[in-house]
């Protein structure tokens, strides 16, 4: 077992894991961050993006102790207090999910790509979004979504 | 004098979900989400080959790993439990939970291990040991009617499953067919066009893949049972019937499910080896299928070749119709398997007054993951084949697509109909829900436009399809579990309402729908309802969610019980306020006599009374709580018109879709944000199987596209932005007018998008085109090669 700290949504996390422990599986099992999914064996489907150090990862790609040390921000940790992120705003206003399996990954992607473009075509939002998988929407609500919180 | 209502009516306006809070904030609760203490993680050892004679199992590595509690071979695990059930009436061979002597697909499970925690177990099941004789295989479905190069299961020779069912005109309920009918209108034609067609295997890949928790305590003998399912009281029954358990002995839980799509309505292998692993060992345990194990472990859809037949005069009049079809069924029937293609048939009149059709059914095993239900199940493979034959024909006597099929629609003073294959549509109006998308569209600019490219040499292409489903099922007499759905009302003493139903959402919506409803009948905030679902414990009775019948099944369920406590409540009412019991207005929150508003209590004045009845009418019980069971008369026949514009480039004959029209009417809507929703979601998959989805397996029967590298899920990028219009016309089956709406994306979408490639490459003198729409495909057609 191997001993990783790191910081989850604000706070400092110590856990032991096997060194083949998914970042997702630490902090689903052990962390008990449940809204975390995972959707796929292969790195496809985006069920399971967090933020490792502002960027948006797929944390079934990421081992825990490769993240030790790092900051990691899953969905859990994206309000503050009562008051929704805009984007979590955003996608309950136009009713950017169905089953809201995909929906955190959706979200946190959806952090990334307005940190770097603050005010995205349509285009750039499908093509932004376009590595999560979502098989009830058909995305249209989701890129609705999008927009309506880039005009914030 | 009359007062302003200050409540809002809320059914029919765009509401936002209830369900989204919990969700946008990872605070729902699926399945791998439960936890329950001392719980063991299942991992199943599966086949690698698609079809050969288990020789020897060794699990002596597997058992001897620290952490694994016990490991089930085929046989142990046939000693627990009977072969897997079905719900068709079909004839089944043996199917058991996990293959004891032959495995016939890849992916079949032939071993199980729980252990400590996911990866110990799957590690487990890695180190058992399998060795098989390969026995021939077979994929190929047309080559499997001939019994070569090998049966599959003993008992059904040249592997038919279903040996061939006729349908249609001059048919009789006996079996008894009279093709004369048929024949003339095939004899007097003046145009027939014949054509083979696929509608390939798909993969359904809900987001969220399955999973299950089976809790026995041994104490209690009770079994409670979390699963990722479309239909937690089914799966009641079915585990409590395959454990020898009673009915009240198991709970079962649908918890927050991340998606079906059909492919959750069976009731799996890996359900019932938990429920009967979990009572074995007295431990609670999990199972989380892997996304890998998701691709052949979970049923797949579609997969019907039909060779279809259409006959016509040169006016444009169609005056017959065949149909033969056959069904790849995989290697097992599961739940619905063999059901699901008798919806093609059943729907094969389509929108139009056909005179004469003959359809015949064949059902095929092969050696690949089972079939069952996938969005639209049956329908869109009926749809499809209808209405790319009527495409056909309106290119072969040049004629505009869309007055073909006005030429031979049912008309708008026919219903209910009749059609020739035993439905009776409820209510309709195809030419309707034609023009509307022919002006919304722009039919007439789209021509100019596609011409104008054409002219510049671009390869652009329209397609127009109509179609009709089969929603809201339906009568008892359509489905083994019964037709009906459940509700309970209950009006709580503060005047809050709490109500159950036995649909089971997974994304539909229905705990703010079903709330905007029950507001609206008792006028009462919106806040002030909640609605259960999911929970055999708390949910008395219900079937599920499926084929489009929440709202027209399920929903009725709830006007319905809400009426019977409005009549009771309105009783107390009338009693404490001295008034007669019909003069009594529900408005605003609160009961009052008619025409005199300020003579009234509020609405938790009167449930608090009928809680504490001092005194207590006479007649009346105390309280105010009560269910419905809605069986409805008939299913519903939703119906639209799907247009699409294509364009495919020259070089690389990738095809694009610029424009997505959709005319719908599904009736009587009550939330018009979640049918939208709904509808898009149906235009994803619909589009998808049209342009880029398919299963594809090779000769050994291995799935090529086992995984999210190889099948190719549609993602934001693949779609245009989809125009949507409603038409509306209630169904007279239920009081709601509400006809369903699930599924209707998947219909008409597959037939619009391949005629609009067949109408950009007809200068290649292509006539149709099987789906998918692979790029490759097409430029070799560019190119000059075959169609």
């Amino acid at each position: 077992m191997t001993r990783v700290s790191l910081t989850v949504n604000g706070k400092r996390r110590t856990g032991h894991v096997e060194p083949r422990t998914l970042l997702v599986h630490f902090l689903r099992e052990q962390l008990n961050l449940t809204g975390t999914h995972v959707g796929c064996d292969t790195s496809q489907c985006g069920a399971c993006n967090v933020l490792v150090d502002g960027r948006s990862a797929k944390s079934c790609t990421i081992f825990a102790v490769q993240a030790d040390g790092s900051e990691v921000t899953t969905i859990e940790g994206l309000a503050e207090g009562d008051r929704l992120h805009p984007l979590q705003e955003a996608f309950w206003e136009e009713h950017g999910l169905q089953c809201g399996y995909c929906t955190p990954g959706m979200i946190m992607s959806s952090v990334n790509l307005l940190a770097d473009n603050p005010a995205p075509t349509e285009h750039e939002i499908r093509e932004g979004i376009s590595g999560n998988f979502c098989r009830c929407t058909g995305y249209q609500h989701i890129v609705n979504a999008v927009a309506r919180a880039a005009r914030r | 004098m009359a007062t302003t209502p200050v409540l809002p009516k809320l059914v029919g306006e765009r509401v936002k979900r209830r369900e989204d809070p919990r969700l946008i904030q990872g605070r729902g609760t699926y399945v791998d989400d439960v936890k329950v203490a001392g719980m063991r993680h299942l991992a199943f050892k599966r086949s690698d080959i698609a079809h050969g004679r288990i020789t020897s199992i060794d699990t002596s590595a597997a058992e001897a790993m620290e952490g694994v509690e016990a490991v089930f071979t085929g046989a142990q695990i046939a000693a627990l439990l009977a072969p897997m059930p079905i719900g068709t009436p079909f004839p089944s061979p043996e199917h058991r939970a996990v293959a004891v002597d032959v495995v016939r697909y890849a992916g079949e499970a032939v071993a199980v291990v729980a252990a400590s925690d996911r990866y110990v177990a799957r590690d487990a099941a890695d180190a058992i040991v399998v060795n098989y004789e390969p026995l021939p295989v077979v994929v190929d479905t047309e080559l499997a009617m001939t019994g070569k190069p090998v049966v599959i299961h003993e008992a059904f020779p040249n592997n038919l499953a279903v040996p061939l069912v006729p349908s249609g005109t001059g048919v009789t309920p006996d079996g008894k067919v009279d093709d004369s009918a048929v024949d003339r209108a095939f004899a007097q034609a003046e145009v027939v066009i014949s054509q083979r067609m696929f509608n390939q295997r798909l993969v359904p890949n809900a987001m969220e893949p399955r999973g299950v928790v089976a809790h026995y305590e041994p104490g209690k003998n009770t079994m409670t049972i979390w699963s990722s399912t479309q239909n937690p009281h089914i799966l009641r029954t079915m585990i409590a019937a395959m454990t020898g358990m009673g009915q009240d002995q198991v709970r079962a839980i649908a918890p927050e499910v991340g998606g079906g799509f059909g492919a959750k309505i069976n009731i799996y292998p890996e359900e019932y080896v938990a429920a009967v692993v979990s009572k074995q060992l007295g431990l609670p345990v999990k199972w989380i299928e892997d996304r890998s194990e998701a691709f052949v472990a979970t049923t797949h859809g579609r997969d019907i070749i039909a060779y279809v037949d259409i006959a016509a005069n040169r006016d444009g009049r169609v005056l017959g119709l065949k149909m033969r079809l056959i069904a790849d069924i995989g290697a097992y029937n599961m739940l619905l398997t063999a059901a699901i293609p008798t919806l093609t048939m059943l729907m094969a009149n389509a929108t139009y007054d056909i005179p004469a059709i003959r359809t015949t059914l064949t059902e095929v095993f092969t050696n690949k993951t089972p079939t069952d239900a996938y969005r639209g199940a049956g329908r869109p493979e009926a749809t499809y084949f209808v209405e790319r034959a009527m495409s056909m024909l309106a290119a072969e006597l040049k004629m505009d697509p869309a007055e073909l099929r006005r030429k031979n629609f049912i008309g708008r003073d026919k219903f209910p109909y009749q059609t020739q294959m035993g439905a009776v549509y409820d209510s309709g109006d195809y030419e309707k829900a034609l023009d509307l998308a022919l002006e919304k569209s722009g039919w007439k600019s789209l021509i100019a436009e596609r011409d104008a490219a054409r002219a510049e040499g671009r390869l652009v292409g329209l397609g127009l399809a109509m179609y009709v489903e089969v929603c809201g099922l339906g009568p008892s007499s359509s489905l083994p579990t019964g037709g009906w759905e459940h509700a309970q009302v209950t009006i709580e003493r503060d005047g809050r309402i709490s109500a159950t139903t036995g649909a089971s959402p997974h994304g539909q919506g229905n705990e703010t729908t079903f709330a905007q409803m029950l507001a609206d009948q008792f006028s009462i905030p919106f806040d002030h309802v909640t609605i259960v679902h999911g929970d055999t414990a708390v949910v008395k009775q219900g079937i599920g969610t499926f084929g489009s019948r929440s709202q027209a099944v399920g929903g009725t369920a709830i006007h319905l019980a809400g009426g019977k406590v409005k009549t009771k409540m309105a009783k107390f009412a009338a009693a404490l306020l001295e008034a007669h019991e019909e003069d009594i207005v529900f408005a605003d929150g609160r009961l009052s006599v008619k025409g005199v508003p300020a003579m009234g209590k509020t609405f938790a004045e009167v449930a608090a009374y009928a809680y504490v009845p001092v005194p207590l009418p006479p007649g009346l019980e105390p309280g105010l709580s009560d269910e419905a069971f809605f069986e409805p008369a008939n299913n519903t026949y939703p119906f639209g018109c799907h247009i699409s514009m294509l364009e495919i480039d020259k070089d690389t004959g990738e095809p694009r879709l610029l424009k997505f029209v959709a005319v719908d009417d599904a009736g009587n809507l009550v939330n018009p944000l979640i049918v939208e929703g709904q509808i898009h979601g149906g235009l994803a998959q619909g589009i998808g199987q049209a342009m880029i989805e398919e299963a594809v397996y090779n000769e050994d029967g291995q799935l090529l596209t086992g995984s999210f590298m190889d099948y190719a899920m549609p993602r934001a990028i693949d779609f245009p932005r989809f125009e949507l219009h409603a038409t509306v016309t209630p169904t007279p089956v239920n009081p709601l007018g509400a006809k369903g709406v699930g599924e209707a994306g998947t219909l008409g979408s597959t037939p619009s998008i391949v005629s609009a490639a067949v109408d950009a490459l007809s200068g290649f003198g292509v006539k149709h085109l099987d789906m998918a729409l692979r790029p490759e495909k097409l430029w070799r057609i560019i190119q000059g090669g075959q169609a």
